[in-house]
């Protein structure tokens, strides 16, 4: 881990790994009778073993070899562990929530096994610990690639990898306890809401000064999205938020939002926490990844630019969409329905463009799986931003709204885009990666992509299904004018669809399981390749040559 | 730097940028993605006009329609209101003998009061009213306050122990936990009451017990339950003598109701649900029975 530092760097980072601790520590005590406690412990340890694993080499030889002439791997190859574990455990909750759904009796009568509490496990875990790493990981990769240039700092891709997982970690043991904002995809309590910016504020700073190193004269398109991912993220996580905690030694905060502007907020972020983490972060992997394995060029590097700047204006007016017909003004309900629907021909423009690469390569498409895994996910990138917009429309919404086709739709977002397009590009990059001819087994890639698009698909048409009944069941009126169903009714009605949702993230998850054996055993066993060319320039080329 | 390169698939030029290998085409954006681009800017335009959308600071487009969702959701109300109006004010005006006698009406209670039922009644009583253990089956005609709408509807409003003022208040005491009977005697009156219903309990080798129960039947649960444990609506005590038990009819669940009492629970309506609701449901419930063969 540390093969790669200095000596002074080494003291650096047992330095910062000791303050994280004694942070924890004071925690500890100042929260002794809350469960802010037992988060301080948690931090302490935490930072007591990131300190041990650095002392525990800390007089090993330090590097001879110029560092700038090679990228820097090391914290790659972490994230990308961190991010397959994470998605066994999100997805692995998701299926236990599911199941939940449809025999309730398996919280098995325990406070921090109920539905409120395991659910944000689910969604946090999957979105921020799954996704999360791999954008950490593969925006790292792609950087130094298309950059021409290593990482801008030895200590601090570390610092960012590992301090965003301590806020996971943070994350997911509070919800067990409790511990939670309740605001959606914000659940986490203030501390680790501090932390957190810390950290993401590091990792901007990290990655402008990698862009600044660079030895191309243009920046590549992945890296304009990794940008508006890394910076539009911190801007939301701040302003949403800002709380005041009851007390140092309290986990509970109260937002300082009051009333509907609360729930603005909260979704303005929750819309563009989909944007920008889920859509733009995930498309900078496309654009490198899609082409490197379709061995094509960027179809439209004007479209490229049109769906960019469509993308990352039109999505910040749409989250009011979230709240049609409730307290919030109606204008305000107005701009945000109008702003999806243009946002629609910018997603399509997206999704096309990786589509339209992929002319030519068409026949790599049918016989390997992994780009496979990427033209499935823009082809659902695409679904789903066109049921996005559609589902914006007030009149649609006031259908689709509050039932299981919002949890339908997003699915076919996180499982058929984002989930897809993260295996299509770690089946690309860990074998690159390792330096490994290839993937241990095509035929489990071509498993896990069958499980996924299986899975997915019973997934979604499952919601679609129950969400349409539900939402016309809450909406029937007898002949006399009264409601002709009990909501206890459209509960029994969902049954099956429940049932059949959980299988179909069952699948999924033996799809991921599946990935990750392939994976360990690429490592494993797989004979080294045959050395390539994969280092940064370090003379310097003049911009324009 | 890559040179402007012809890229033989597609015919187009690149842009002669090329990063780690990967290159873009110079490609035009297609006509009809920025047809389609125009198409839905000009919708949203054009509803930007209609509707209420832009701020001006204190205020806001007001839009052509002058579309607002309050005023559209309470016209909606008022409505919905008028639809209903007509059987609304005969179900809460008119006596229950003649809604019952009314079919047509008693149609329109069957349907509305399924909802009402579903979304009140069904977390306790099943969404069929048949009840589970330690809630009461509402469909057949053993009742522990009295049938009837009249009497369904007074139990509606206030409720079973509860904090009304005129709650009815049922309670059986805790005759073993609190001492005013021992073990024995509550094994006794356990193995009476159990005799009742299950007549081939009535063996010899029982009967020295059950008729050691009966005394204390006689002198303890008398004064509820009535001398032949047929119950009384008048202070809910159920009658004991019939195939229907809301705390179970084993040996084991009657002497665990003689030993810790029973104290059941039905919140009050009265302020939760609208004068026409709760007669809506009394009739309905009434009706659950009433249907049954």
């Amino acid at each position: 881990m540390i093969r790669q530092l200095t000596s002074s760097e080494r003291q650096n980072a047992l330095v910062i790994a000791l303050a994280v601790a004694i942070v924890g520590i004071a925690m500890a005590a100042v929260g002794r009778s809350d469960v802010l406690g037992v988060h301080g412990v948690i931090v302490m340890l935490f930072g007591g073993i990131v300190a041990y694993l650095v002392m525990s080499t800390f007089y090993d030889p330090e590097p001879t070899e110029d560092r700038a002439a090679s990228y820097y791997d090391d914290p790659i190859k972490a994230g990308i562990i961190l991010s397959m574990a994470w998605a066994v455990f999100g997805m692995f909750m998701g299926v236990w929530v599911a199941a939940q759904l449809a025999w309730p009796d398996l919280a098995f009568d325990a406070g921090w096994s109920t539905f409120g509490r395991l659910r944000p496990t689910h969604t946090s875990g999957v979105i921020f610990g799954f996704g999360g790493n791999a954008l950490i990981a593969t925006s790292f990769h792609v950087v130094q690639r298309t950059s021409r240039a290593r990482l801008a700092g030895q200590i601090s891709p570390w610092f960012v990898l590992l301090g965003f997982n301590l806020f996971c970690l943070l994350a997911v043991s509070g919800y067990l306890m409790g511990v939670t904002q309740s605001k959606e995809y914000a659940e986490a309590e203030w501390y680790a809401d501090l932390w957190l910016v810390i950290v993401w504020v590091t990792y901007f700073i990290l990655y402008i000064a990698t862009i600044a190193r660079r030895k191309e004269p243009h920046i590549y398109v992945a890296n304009w999205y990794f940008m508006a991912f890394i910076l539009v993220v911190a801007i939301l996580h701040i302003v949403n938020n800002l709380a005041i905690p009851v007390s140092w030694g309290s986990v509970k905060s109260y937002t300082i939002w009051p009333g509907v502007q609360d729930a603005m907020v909260q979704w303005w972020y929750g819309h563009n926490a989909v944007a920008f983490f889920l859509t733009a972060g995930f498309l900078g992997m496309l654009y490198y990844y899609l082409p490197v394995r379709a061995q094509r060029p960027i179809f439209s590097y004007r479209l490229s630019i049109l769906s960019f700047w469509g993308i990352t204006f039109f999505y910040m007016w749409a989250g009011s969409h979230h709240l049609h017909y409730t307290a919030l003004p109606h204008w305000v309900q107005t701009l945000g329905m109008t702003f999806s629907v243009m946002l629609l021909v910018p997603s399509w423009a997206s999704a096309g463009n990786a589509l339209l690469t992929l002319n030519g390569a068409w026949h790599r498409v049918r016989d390997d799986a992994t780009l496979r895994f990427m033209m499935a996910a823009a082809v659902f990138y695409g679904l789903s931003t066109f049921e996005g917009s559609f589902m914006a429309i007030r009149p649609v919404n006031s259908l689709s709204h509050y039932t299981d086709w919002t949890v339908g739709h997003v699915h076919a977002g996180a499982l058929g885009w984002v989930a897809l397009i993260t295996f299509g590009s770690l089946y690309t990059l860990v074998p690159s990666l390792w330096r490994r001819e290839r993937m241990y087994s095509a035929a489990l890639v071509e498993i896990h992509f069958w499980l996924a698009i299986v899975g997915t698909l019973i997934y979604v048409f499952a919601m679609w299904n129950s969400g349409i009944i539900q939402g016309l069941m809450w909406r029937t009126y007898t002949e006399e004018g009264a409601l002709a169903y009990s909501f206890i009714d459209s509960l029994v009605a969902m049954y099956p669809y429940y049932i059949a949702r959980a299988f179909g993230g069952l699948l999924f998850l033996i799809g991921t399981v599946v990935g990750c054996y392939n994976m360990w055993m690429t490592v494993r066993s797989v004979p080294m390749a045959a050395r390539t060319a994969d280092v940064p320039v370090t003379a310097a080329v003049v911009p324009g040559e | 730097m890559a040179e402007v390169e012809r890229d033989p698939v597609t015919g187009r030029e690149t842009t002669g940028h090329e990063w780690n290998g990967i290159k873009e085409l110079d490609t035009p954006v297609p006509r009809g993605v920025l047809i389609f681009l125009i198409i839905t800017h000009l919708w949203a335009f054009a509803y930007w006009f209609f509707m209420p959308s832009w701020p001006l600071g204190e205020t806001y487009t007001k839009g052509l329609l002058g579309a607002d969702q309050r005023t559209t959701v309470e016209a909606r109300l008022v409505e919905g209101q008028e639809e209903r109006a007509p059987w609304m004010a005969r179900l809460e005006t008119e006596p229950y003998d003649a809604i019952v006698a009314d079919e047509a009406l008693m149609k329109t209670v069957r349907g509305t009061g399924q909802q009402l039922f579903g979304d009140n009644c069904a977390a306790c009583h099943g969404r069929d009213g048949k009840g589970r253990a330690f809630y009461p089956d509402l469909t057949d005609d053993d009742w522990l306050w009295g049938g009837g709408p009249e009497l369904i509807e007074q139990t509606m409003r206030v409720g079973i122990n509860t904090r009304h003022p005129e709650s009815r208040i049922a309670q059986m005491p805790a005759f073993g936990r609190d001492e005013m009977l021992d073990r024995e005697q509550v094994r006794n009156v356990a193995a009476y009451v159990y005799s009742l219903t299950n007549p081939e309990y009535s063996t010899a080798e029982n009967l020295e017990r059950i008729e050691a129960g009966r005394e204390v039947f006689a002198t303890t649960c008398a004064a509820c339950h009535g001398e032949n444990a047929a119950g009384s609506s008048e202070v809910g005590a159920p009658n004991l003598t019939d195939a229907y038990w809301v705390y179970g009819g084993t040996m084991d669940s009657i002497i665990a109701s003689v030993h810790g009492g029973r104290q059941g629970h039905m919140p009050t309506w009265d302020e939760r649900l609208s004068n026409v609701e709760i007669r809506t449901l009394s009739l309905y419930v009434h009706d659950l029975g009433a249907r049954q063969p």
